[in-house]
């Protein structure tokens, strides 16, 4: 069998199971699963910036917490139907990261992720604030209902919330693939490789890298919206700086510069708290900070890159991915 | 009046804490080039040790020197064991790595000594005679203690052989090399003074915030606000920077943005700086050979 078509085969029996598993698991596992998809989004948002872009963020939780309370806000106190807030939601976020990316052009390598850093430590603090609580709900947060099912006779709410969001998952890496093959992907690697050549090839790097902020910010933000959904209600304290760290372990767990790592990422942060939590409150950090060094020092290609070696063993030949 | 003055100088008190973490900071990215994220959580775990230390019975001014001590050989041993691997890896993997130390930390801090809030006495009683209406015995003792340790990293770095040799490492590694200096033995030592100088601010800062695992998150963010003001390669703009940042959160806190958008002035001078003056007020303009 040839790479390419075990690749179409892998990725359908992937589609299958994760179509038939929420109507044989309890709803508890539906909402976990739903997690590591919204988290898939998040970490894929991440690693379009930070991967293939060259541009370390520190402070996605600010993005993912302003897509959460941009949907809360919504929903509770404009009345908007669940649906329409997630791709508001987005296109705030877009807004947002664009515009934080413009600044960001001058801040390289340390100083991006500095910048990123203070603004994460920050996020909570801001939603905070008095003067906006009338919209917040300030330090309480606010809660946000969840969505019904409107084929209530074949999916429960937990069940519809998991296909709405496989859904949207499977659209954005559609897009984000088709982005990264081409000739904006070849262009954001040239800038993440090498800058200065990329500028002299002709490629406008200010225009891209804030493109790609935006992009990125955008995706982080409609899984931050898809994430209050699933959570039901959002607070300032959800957002500390450790989200932020959360998703640097699952782009880092994943693959750095992968995309389906990204849904392995996922899964790794969800369900190691779950796991690691019996022993101590601590452990699950304790494991992620080894994991974050372990990975860095001895496999810096992730799962994703574990997983093409092995493959480049099993089918020797075929063109080499990205 | 009065209470600007107040203001002002329990400004300068709390600076004398971002002085000492400005300078660790500055001190691994002189000789590393390497921005610290896990040297707030580094000093926070000491601060545990000399917590507990304390608990033991030990008086304050013996514990005080064991910690450094043992800061000392954590920081050359985290460089020698995890940090050395990463030397010329590209900068993310190095951020990433940083950011592993950070969660072990706080992490293990949580593990072996609780998350509840302990505190921490004072080793300046409050009713000492230099305590004042405008100055507390213990934020007076902050200050001094800072520049006094400034003092003694001034006259080790300007005075000794050793110092000199760390000087000539950072600033050259491969002549350094050629006239017999231990480059690689230097950039521990380098992290061993700067994990050192975090462990007086913690400790230092400990009576003042309490003493929790996540007690050194907004320091830091002040203590990279003031390295970055100073000039993220100039150990003096960044202490003085210290003392500014320290004066320029307080006087905003009371006068311009309230107390809950405090850190939001760390965001904003650390963001202001990197983009509009990225040497700092003291530091030079780095120039990259394409």
């Amino acid at each position: 069998m040839s790479r390419g078509a075990a690749k179409i085969v892998g990725l359908a029996a992937l589609g299958v199971v994760a179509c038939a598993v929420p109507f044989v698991a309890s709803s508890f596992h539906v909402f976990q699963l739903t997690q590591i998809v919204v988290y898939a989004i998040a970490l894929l948002g991440l690693n379009l910036l930070t991967g293939f872009n060259g541009q370390i963020s520190l402070g996605h939780g600010a993005f993912y917490a302003i897509g959460a309370y941009t949907t809360a806000i919504l929903l509770d106190k404009v009345g908007f139907p669940y649906w329409a807030t997630v791709p508001i939601a987005g296109a705030l976020c877009f807004g947002v990261g664009f515009l934080f990316g413009l600044p960001a052009l001058r801040l390289e390598g340390p100083y991006l992720a500095l910048a990123t850093f203070a603004l994460a430590v920050t996020t909570p603090q801001l939603l905070k604030v008095n003067a906006l609580e009338r919209w917040t709900g300030g330090v309480q947060g606010l809660l946000v209902e969840k969505p019904g099912s409107p084929i209530g006779g074949v999916l429960d709410a937990d069940q519809w919330l998991y296909f709405l969001s496989l859904g949207v998952a499977f659209g954005l890496y559609l897009v984000a693939w088709n982005l990264l093959r081409g000739r904006t992907g070849r262009a954001l690697m040239a800038i993440r490789d090498h800058p200065i050549a990329a500028a002299t090839m002709g490629i406008d790097t200010a225009l891209y890298k804030s493109l790609t902020f935006g992009v990125s910010a955008c995706y982080t933000g409609v899984a931050g919206a898809l994430g209050a959904l699933l959570a039901g209600f959002v607070s300032p304290d959800s957002f500390t700086i450790l989200l932020s760290i959360h998703f640097i372990v699952g782009v880092v767990v994943g693959g750095i510069a992968s995309i389906g790592g990204m849904l392995f990422g996922a899964a790794f942060v969800t369900l190691v708290p779950n796991l690691a939590d019996r022993i101590s409150q601590a452990a699950p950090w304790a494991i992620y900070g080894a994991v974050l060094i372990a990975f860095m020092i001895l496999m810096p290609t992730g799962a994703a890159g574990f997983a093409r070696a092995v493959a480049r063993r099993l089918f020797r030949g075929g063109n080499q991915p990205i | 009046m009065q209470a600007f003055l107040h203001q002002l100088l329990s400004g300068l008190a709390t600076g004398a804490i971002y002085a000492s973490l400005a300078v660790a900071l500055v001190t691994i990215f002189k000789t590393t080039h390497h921005v610290n994220f896990a040297q707030g959580e580094l000093a926070m775990f000491s601060t545990y040790i000399a917590w507990s230390l304390i608990q033991k019975g030990l008086p304050y001014w013996a514990t005080f020197p064991a910690t450094l001590a043992v800061a000392f050989v954590a920081g050359v041993v985290i460089e020698r064991v995890v940090v050395r691997r990463v030397e010329h890896a590209p900068v993310l993997s190095v951020v990433i790595v940083f950011i592993g130390l950070l969660v072990i930390c706080n992490s293990l801090a949580g593990w072996i000594f609780g998350f509840s809030i302990k505190a921490m006495a004072s080793p300046f009683p409050s009713d000492a005679w230099y305590g004042s209406a405008y100055l507390s015995a213990h934020e007076l003792g902050m200050i001094a203690v800072t520049l006094a340790v400034l003092l003694c990293v001034f006259l080790f770095f300007r005075f000794t052989r050793l110092g000199l040799a760390m000087r000539a490492a950072a600033d050259n590694p491969e002549s350094s090399r050629l006239v017999g200096v231990r480059v690689g033995w230097m950039l521990a030592l380098g992290w061993g003074f700067a994990a050192a100088l975090g462990a007086v601010a913690g400790m230092m800062a400990a009576p003042v915030v309490y003493l929790e695992p996540n007690m050194m998150t907004g320091v830091l963010l002040y203590g990279f606000a003031a390295a970055l003001l100073g000039g993220i390669d100039n150990p003096w703009g960044a202490a003085l920077a210290g003392f500014i940042v320290g004066v320029l959160e307080n006087l905003a806190g009371a006068y311009l943005v309230g107390t809950q958008l405090k850190l939001a002035v760390a965001l904003v001078v650390i963001v202001g700086v990197v983009t509009f003056k990225p040497a700092g007020l003291f530091g030079r303009r780095l120039v990259v050979r394409v």
